[in-house]
């Protein structure tokens, strides 16, 4: 096992304090998730809320092994050309041309474009495979990160079949925007995000945030909770949160006093005209009780 | 409705070495409760453990979320199943028992049996059965042959929406170069005609939100019977009914047999001829991803009256945000079947801005004709009940 590997997959505490180290807050459940995921060699598939941090869960577990990050993100009509390889047809084609009546071969590695997951394969060291989004791709190609996720190799055609030198580290993302299959779930590690409580959130904006005050990030925290809480359209995720403390730290040292520097920084909170304009009227309310 | 689960812990796999025993049990368990677990998932289950120690009960259940990913929606019924067999309560409420009234509920047909041949839940009484029981004695003759013509057409009258897939194409500008680049090494070189390609064009999905509350008593039948027709004609048909709770019906109307599958969403329903909580129930649809992700770019029929019980503030908001989302956005309603009906209460006037459609819901005839147009423009702003002069 790697030397990354080593130092952080002891037990969840380590991972736990290692992530902390890179500011990353993660609690018993999610830090017992990525210790499972690392030891047992299987991907980690993490869903939650918009706005959770699971994006920035991969991004932290990738630094704390010190392996490079690999993301592939994905979206309707992603297929094996966006996510495996492809060869690179013009470069075919001209060296046809220039060869003559000279026997060329056009599936060499000169012609080979590797995306992604053949550039996680190919790699000498491990590396950390992020893939984002998955429940925006088709149920096709799911399936076919079924195969690649189980055996860890590809088929090329052409070429034969491509070993992962070194396994990596898999990391799936989903918002819940459809149902994952059941054979994606029984291959992987599953962790829910849920937004963490007031206590914590304050904690992350401290940790993330430039240049905050404890108070005001335990404000945010107690009115972003409290603003999540409302029906509102796309409720503020932690990195709104982070945003809207250092935003409206900005403001109130160039000058605006406490609530209306929360108030005029809104805009990096909600980014919804609706829920701007239904939680507008509230907002001093909202304020004034966090800032209690 | 209140359901008790009774855990057997004497029915524990034998020939395993005996700490072990009460883990595999619990694979078991979930699996006699309908979670899909795979043998390897038990075993990684296992190994968990074994890798946490240990050192107390919530490393075993961590170990067991994030080896058997429980989905959210099943979550509390998963913590009421591991409290029962490794906390040894005996009787576990799962369902229904401590829940806010004023929440609404949301259930979820995807686990339901999708084969034909499946076998019909049996209703015991109460609001079940005579939910059912009022399917079976009205007619279904008459309308026949409509919701045949809506079961053949609909897939075709749908709108269209380019997809982000390509298909091959004889005509167009685009150039398929991975698939001519093919052809032309299979033709050793020779330059074959160029091989086009164009971006695919499939219908939108069509959302039908049926209100069953007691004020549509009347037409709860006939709207099944046309969500029927729907999902039997398109595969990207979704269907929901609401009343003070939520449920998904589209894996149950799925059933080739009629009787079968009406029979079917008819026992999902709880809240047959109940009260209506409009704004309420919609709003949860819209908070849960996976549902208002069907919402998004699709044809949004709402079959209700519309008639609001509590703040029409919550409805509007609700309307706001199916119209932000949906391709179209239509409201079916049996009032209209009234030439004299003009929407004059608070919420009816207040969510009008945002409809596409506002039309007769009264009939099934009226229903599929109405259906069955919707791959043409929304009509004139003016020409809806209410809006014109």
């Amino acid at each position: 096992m790697a030397h990354g590997v080593d130092a952080m997959a002891i037990s969840p505490d380590a991972v736990m304090s290692r992530l902390a180290g890179l500011h990353y807050l993660a609690d018993d459940s999610l830090a017992t998730a990525i210790f499972l995921a690392i030891r047992l060699g299987k991907p980690l598939l993490l869903e939650g809320a918009p706005g959770v941090g699971k994006t920035e869960a991969a991004k932290a577990v990738a630094e704390a092994l010190d392996r490079d990050l690999v993301r592939l993100q994905c979206y309707e009509g992603i297929d094996a050309a966006h996510a495996l390889y492809e060869w690179n047809y013009q470069r075919q084609l001209l060296a046809i041309r220039q060869s003559g009546d000279a026997e060329i071969d056009i599936y060499g590695d000169r012609f080979l474009i590797a995306r992604p997951l053949l550039q996680v394969l190919q790699a000498p060291e491990q590396r950390v495979l992020l893939v984002d989004e998955i429940d925006r791709s088709d149920h096709e190609f799911e399936a076919l990160l079924l195969e690649f996720l189980s055996d860890f190799q590809i088929s090329i055609p052409e070429r034969g079949t491509i070993c992962a030198t070194a396994r990596p580290l898999v990391v799936l993302t989903s918002n819940r925007n459809r149902e994952l299959a059941e054979a994606l779930r029984r291959r992987c590690v599953y962790h829910w995000i849920g937004y963490p409580d007031a206590e914590r959130e304050a904690a992350i904006i401290m940790a993330r945030a430039g240049d905050v005050a404890r108070e005001t990030a335990r404000a945010v925290a107690d009115a972003v909770r409290d603003i999540r809480a409302r029906p509102l359209a796309k409720p503020p995720g932690i990195a709104e949160a982070i945003e809207w403390a250092n935003a409206a730290t900005i403001l109130e040292k160039g000058g605006s006093p406490w609530p209306e520097a929360f108030r005029r920084a809104i805009g990096v909170l909600i980014k919804d005209e609706e829920d701007v304009h239904h939680i507008e009227p509230e907002m001093g309310r909202i304020i004034e009780a966090a800032m209690s | 409705m209140n359901k008790f689960l009774v855990c057997d812990r004497a029915s524990v796999p034998g020939e395993l070495p005996r700490g072990s025993a009460p883990l595999f049990g619990f694979a078991r368990l979930l699996r006699r409760f309908g979670f899909a677990i795979a043998p390897e998932q038990a075993i990684a289950f296992m190994q968990a453990v074994t890798l946490l120690g240990p050192r107390s009960m919530d490393d075993i259940r961590r170990s067991a979320v994030a080896t058997f990913a429980p989905a959210p929606e099943r979550r509390v019924e998963f913590d009421a199943l591991f409290e029962s067999w490794f906390h040894g309560e005996a009787r576990v409420s799962i369902e229904g028992e401590g829940q806010d009234e004023d929440e609404p509920q949301i259930k979820d047909d995807s686990d339901t049996a999708e084969e034909e041949t499946g076998p019909v839940q049996e209703e015991t009484g109460g609001e079940l059965t005579s939910g059912t029981e009022q399917l079976s004695i009205r007619a279904f003759a008459n309308d026949g042959l409509r919701l045949d013509t809506l079961e053949r057409k609909l897939g075709s009258a749908l709108p269209w929406r380019r997809s982000f897939r390509t298909v091959r194409t004889a005509t167009g500008k685009n150039l398929d170069i991975r698939r001519s680049m093919r052809k032309i090494l299979s033709a050793d070189g020779d330059i074959p005609s160029p091989q086009l390609r164009r971006r695919q064009q499939v219908p939108r999905r069509l959302l039908l939100l049926l209100d069953v509350s007691g004020s549509m008593k009347l037409h709860t039948e006939d709207y099944l019977k046309v969500a029927y027709a729907a999902v039997q004609g398109t595969a990207r048909a979704e269907v929901f009914c609401f009343g003070t709770r939520l449920t998904r019906l589209t894996s149950a109307l799925r059933i080739r047999n009629r009787d079968q599958a009406l029979a079917q969403a008819a026992a999902l329903v709880e809240d047959w001829d109940g009260g209506t909580r409009i704004g309420g129930t919609l709003l949860a649809f819209l908070s849960v991803p996976r549902f208002s992700a069907f919402a998004r770019g699709a044809v949004v029929v709402i079959l209700s009256d519309a008639l609001e019980r509590g703040e029409p503030t919550e409805m509007e908001t609700a309307f706001r945000r199916f119209a932000a989302s949906a391709h179209r956005l239509s409201l079916a309603t049996p009032l209209a079947g009234d030439p004299r009906f003009r929407p004059e209460t608070e919420a009816l006037r207040a969510i009008l801005p945002m409809l596409d459609d506002l039309v007769d819901g009264s009939s099934v005839a009226g229903l599929t004709k109405f259906l069955l147009s919707l791959g043409r423009a929304a009509p004139h702003f003016q020409t809806m009940p209410g809006r014109g002069h």
